[in-house]
């Protein structure tokens, strides 16, 4: 008998002493049910704290089917209020998934007004329904500036090993929202509830209160961005504007674009279907992520690097006759007639290519290309946004390594005129046109200002971030500024589109043929018009104003456009209009650029 | 303290009547705690007719003081048939709950008979074994007819199922019938039928009762299944660490993960509740009542007190013995009451007789020694 008690006695102290901690944690574990309060998360404003994102809240739709004594029928009249059906599968896959009893199922997100009446009103006929009211995640201007503040979703299985997120939780998927998002998301509260073993919630035994998400002030201008959207409107490309004194992004439209709204609370199938089987690949972020061909305003390129190597000066005489025979085969100038004798200066304002043609030729495609890659090209700008392209900037070395095979010559030819294997984003491009603006600082661009605490005082500051000082020779840029300028002020500039009443407007123009055709060029003589959408050249126009004082750097892309000059100068004109509106020219104000002496140092990163 | 003192105290048995009273006690107390509902007052109607049970018990064990046990020799046998006649009437009228028929309803009371059974099997089996037996310990044939004493309930008992009272009826037959005297060779032959009776009775077992003795083995096999039980009580038992976390702030019993916890496992429910320090001193109260109960036996006036006394012990030693091994996890789940403690009123009734029982033979002893 006594062996019996003591066996017991030594049984107890293992359980009650030894292993107390462990069961009672396991008590605990029983009991106590997690309800999670999800944090707001924090707002977007643009540079003049206006806000563009916000979070609002929203009502769901949940259901504790062990409180309805008629399910079957509260379904129906559910369904008949909300005016959809499938309540039940929704349910039944709950329970499939191991719902505990009487942990409740979310039936419809993001309720409409009239939905939500509706269900206050028929209480009494819908027992064990009630409406939760969630954080909901709101773009004030829709689809403005949608690539850059991306959008947020449901967490995925991947975000649930990462981090402390629950199932359901709202994380952010694309663009700023994905990039910030350990500001934004803030700290999520709760109630730990007392249930008993059927899960019956019984009283609140603790709150945890929530920390909503820091605010991030961006860099973008929304008076500018609404600008860049409306003459972007109906146009298939992209725009980026920076500030060419620290690379700080003003606007960045890139079209089609889509609206944010649709992703939060569960993006329906239909519409993310339609998003991802659209041809015109509208969350694609052109801006960044579309490589072109950079056609004509690729010559500022050429122009720097033969200066700089000085293979070329600006009293270098080619004789343009409208093509240039080479390797065996004519290389023809866009001006059928040619430019007869003609120097930098005026091959640079009517852009003609059999100068361009020699200046290439003269260089040789490595020295071009070391150019071209210290001002950007070939290379990922550095944004903080996910999937940027850095393009292409052959070299003979990249030829050997990609297609095992010597650079001919008159390869060189094409890449001169930013055809054949170049390609460069929008941003590459505004990089150009900044660099040329600020006289050799190749910025890394940003488009956040700072990060806000509740309080409203900045809890962290973005500085400009430079990635490289180009030691060009100021007379260089001079220039090629000039000849800029003409462009857009000289009668017989290609940019005349992109003048701006007591403004100086330097910018340059491109047009670049859609690769595989090769056919219908303007030098064929044919009606742009009458050549199909598909196959029409894509306008470029890079620009940076005022010219002496820049304040402002834009690139801009319309696919399909037709000529440069034509397409994309107007929308930089509008966008810089609008921008000189909101930011008058006042030279006292900007750092006199003209003749700054570049540091010798040429590699200096930040980070 | 002097014998003298102790004879001009009382004829009646101080330590076993407060042991009994301080178990029922703690019995009360944990009923309401496991029957406490956040919306029901914590003097409910279970708490209220378990008190009910405790003092009716105590007049008959104050009673049984003046009751000569020797009387049982009369009263015994039918005794046992009236036991074994209620366990017939169960299979037929039973009252069943959770796929058992276990009580017969009396309107205003759920009577167990396999409660009663315990008492009656004692009876008729030291009535029996009250023959000094032949020298060299009864032989096998002289076992046949307590085998059928034995048999005839615990067949009853299984079949409505209930292992544990079956269990519990065997081991009780057993333990007296070797404090009897059984012969080498008796003994031998009994523990090689054991033996062969092991795989056969698992076969004859229900599938659930095979299920809790694989839960048993493995419980986490199916934790919201049948090892739910021991799983439950273990974390309820664990959790009360030291000290326990307090009267009436269990929560594994209050919040229902416990199941059954107002009867088989009332022990955890205490010990939640109590800690360690509860379930000794729990333990040390049924320690020193069956240590009582031994030594009330080596000083019976004859041997049919004697094993009276032994038989009676022996009832709560068993259900002591496997409702704590079972609650604390060294045992499979049989379904077994926490003697005194674990509510219910045959129980409890059963219970209080049995240790009346006691009182008288150690009363008697007093007046003719």
């Amino acid at each position: 008998m006594m062996a019996a008690l003591s066996a017991v006695a030594v049984r107890l102290y293992y359980l009650q002493v030894i292993k107390n901690s462990e069961f009672t944690e396991l008590a605990d574990r029983n009991r106590i049910r997690i309800r999670r309060v999800t944090a707001p998360r924090g707002l977007v404003f643009d540079c003049r704290h206006r806000p563009l994102v916000d979070t609002h809240p929203s009502f769901n739709a949940v259901i504790v089917p062990e409180d309805s004594d008629d399910l079957p029928q509260t379904i129906q009249s559910l369904e008949t209020l909300l005016g959809q059906t499938g309540i039940k599968a929704k349910l039944d896959a709950a329970d499939d998934e191991g719902r505990p009893e009487y942990e409740p199922v979310t039936v419809e997100e993001r309720l409409e007004w009239p939905q939500v009446v509706a269900l206050e009103t028929h209480q009494l006929d819908l027992p064990g329904v009630s409406l939760e009211i969630t954080p909901a995640r709101h773009y004030l201007y829709g689809s403005l500036a949608a690539h850059l503040l991306g959008y947020v979703g449901e967490v995925d299985r991947e975000d649930l090993m990462k981090a402390s997120y629950k199932s359901g939780d709202e994380i952010g998927k694309f663009g700023l929202e994905r990039g910030w998002e350990p500001f934004l998301r803030g700290e999520a509260g709760g109630q730990e509830i007392e249930v008993d073993s059927v899960g019956r919630r019984l009283r609140v035994l603790k709150e945890i209160p929530d920390h909503p998400g820091q605010s991030i002030v961006l860099t973008l201008d929304l008076d500018v961005q609404q600008a860049a959207e409306q003459a972007m409107q109906g146009k298939m490309g992209a725009i980026v504007a920076l500030d060419p004194n620290n690379g700080n992004i003003i606007s960045m439209v890139s079209n089609p674009s889509f609206d944010p709204d649709i992703f939060g609370g569960g993006v329906k199938a239909v519409d993310w279907h339609k998003l991802m089987t659209d041809p015109d690949h509208p969350l694609q972020n052109r801006v960044i992520q579309g490589a072109y061909p950079p056609g004509s305003t690729f010559k500022i390129v050429d122009s720097i690097a033969g200066m700089e190597e000085k293979t070329l000066t600006p009293e270098t005489t080619y004789e343009c006759n409208g093509g240039l025979w080479f390797g065996g085969r004519t290389y023809h100038c866009w001006r059928k007639h040619g430019h007869g004798a003609i120097q930098l200066h005026r091959a640079i304002v009517s852009s003609c290519d059999v100068f361009f043609y020699q200046v290439g030729e003269k260089l040789g495609i490595d020295k071009l290309s070391h150019w071209a890659h210290l001002m950007g090209l070939g290379e990922r700008s550095g944004i903080a946004l996910d999937n940027e392209k850095g393009g292409t900037m052959p070299s003979s070395a990249w030829k050997q390594k990609r297609y095992h095979e010597r650079w001919y010559p008159a390869e060189t030819l094409s890449v001169a005129i930013g055809q054949g294997y170049v390609t460069a984003t929008p941003m590459q491009m505004a990089q150009v046109a900044s660099i040329v603006a600020n006289g050799g600082i190749r910025y890394r661009p940003q488009f956040v200002k700072e990060v806000e605490g509740l309080d409203g005082a900045p809890t962290k500051t973005y500085e400009p971030i430079i990635e490289d000082r180009i030691a060009f020779d100021p007379e260089v840029i001079t220039e090629i500024r000039n000849a800029m300028s003409d462009v857009v002020n000289s009668p017989g500039g290609t940019g005349h589109k992109a003048q701006l009443e007591g403004i100086e407007v330097a910018g340059k123009s491109g047009t670049a043929q859609v690769v595989g055709n090769q056919s219908a060029n303007l030098e064929s003589g044919e009606d742009e018009d009458k050549i199909p959408y598909k196959y029409r050249d894509n306008g470029w126009f890079i620009a940076f104003a005022p010219k002496d004082h820049p304040q402002i750097a834009v690139a801009c892309i319309i696919e399909h456009g037709g000529h440069g000059g034509s397409a994309a100068a107007p929308v930089i004109h509008d966008v810089m209009k609008r921008f000189f509106e909101l930011n008058p020219p006042n030279p006292a104000s900007t750092p006199d650029l003209t003749n700054a002496v570049p540091d010798p140092k040429v590699a200096e990163r930040e980070n | 303290m002097p014998a003298i003192d102790r004879r001009l105290l009382s004829h009646f048995d101080w330590t076993l009547f407060l042991s009994v009273l301080a178990l029922a006690g703690i019995g009360v107390l944990s009923v309401m705690s496991a029957s406490y509902e956040s919306s029901h007052h914590a003097l409910n109607g279970l708490v209220t007719r378990q008190l009910l049970w405790i003092l009716i018990g105590t007049i008959i064990m104050v009673s049984a003081l003046f009751f000569d046990y020797r009387a049982m020799l009369t009263y015994s046998y039918p005794i046992y048939a009236a036991s074994v006649a209620l366990l017939i009437a169960v299979a037929v009228i039973g009252h069943s709950t959770g796929g058992s028929r276990r009580w017969i309803n009396l309107g205003f009371f759920h009577l167990e008979p396999s409660e009663l059974a315990k008492l009656a099997i004692v009876l008729v089996m030291v009535r029996y074994l009250r023959e000094e037996p032949p020298r060299g310990g009864w032989r096998l044939r002289q076992m046949i007819i307590p085998a059928v004493m034995l048999g005839v309930p615990a067949v009853l008992v299984l079949k409505q199922p209930d292992l544990g009272t079956a269990l519990v009826l065997v081991l009780i037959s057993v333990t007296l019938v070797f404090v009897s005297g059984l012969s080498w060779r008796t003994m031998v032959a009994l523990g090689l039928a054991a033996m062969l009776a092991a795989p056969v009775s698992w076969h004859y077992l229900k599938p659930y009762q095979r299920q809790r003795l694989v839960s048993f083995i493995d419980p986490k096999a199916d934790p919201l299944g049948s090892g739910y039980h021991i799983i439950q009580s273990e974390i309820a038992i664990g959790a009360g660490g030291t000290w326990g976390k307090g009267f009436m702030k269990g929560t594994q019993a209050r919040l229902n993960f416990l199941p059954e916890e107002t009867t088989d496992f009332i022990f955890a429910v205490f010990a939640e509740e109590f800690g360690i320090v509860g379930s000794i001193v729990l333990l040390f109260l049924y320690a020193s009542l069956i240590a009582r109960g031994t030594w009330i036996a080596q000083h019976a006036r004859d041997r049919f007190g004697a094993l009276l006394a032994l038989g009676l012990t022996g009832i709560v030693f068993w259900q002591v013995a496997i409702n704590i091994a079972m609650t604390t996890g060294m045992l499979p789940v049989v379904g077994i009451p926490l003697p005194l403690v674990s509510y219910g009123g045959s129980s409890v009734l059963t219970m209080m007789t049995a240790m009346g029982l006691l009182i008288s033979v150690n009363a008697r002893r007093r007046i003719h020694s």
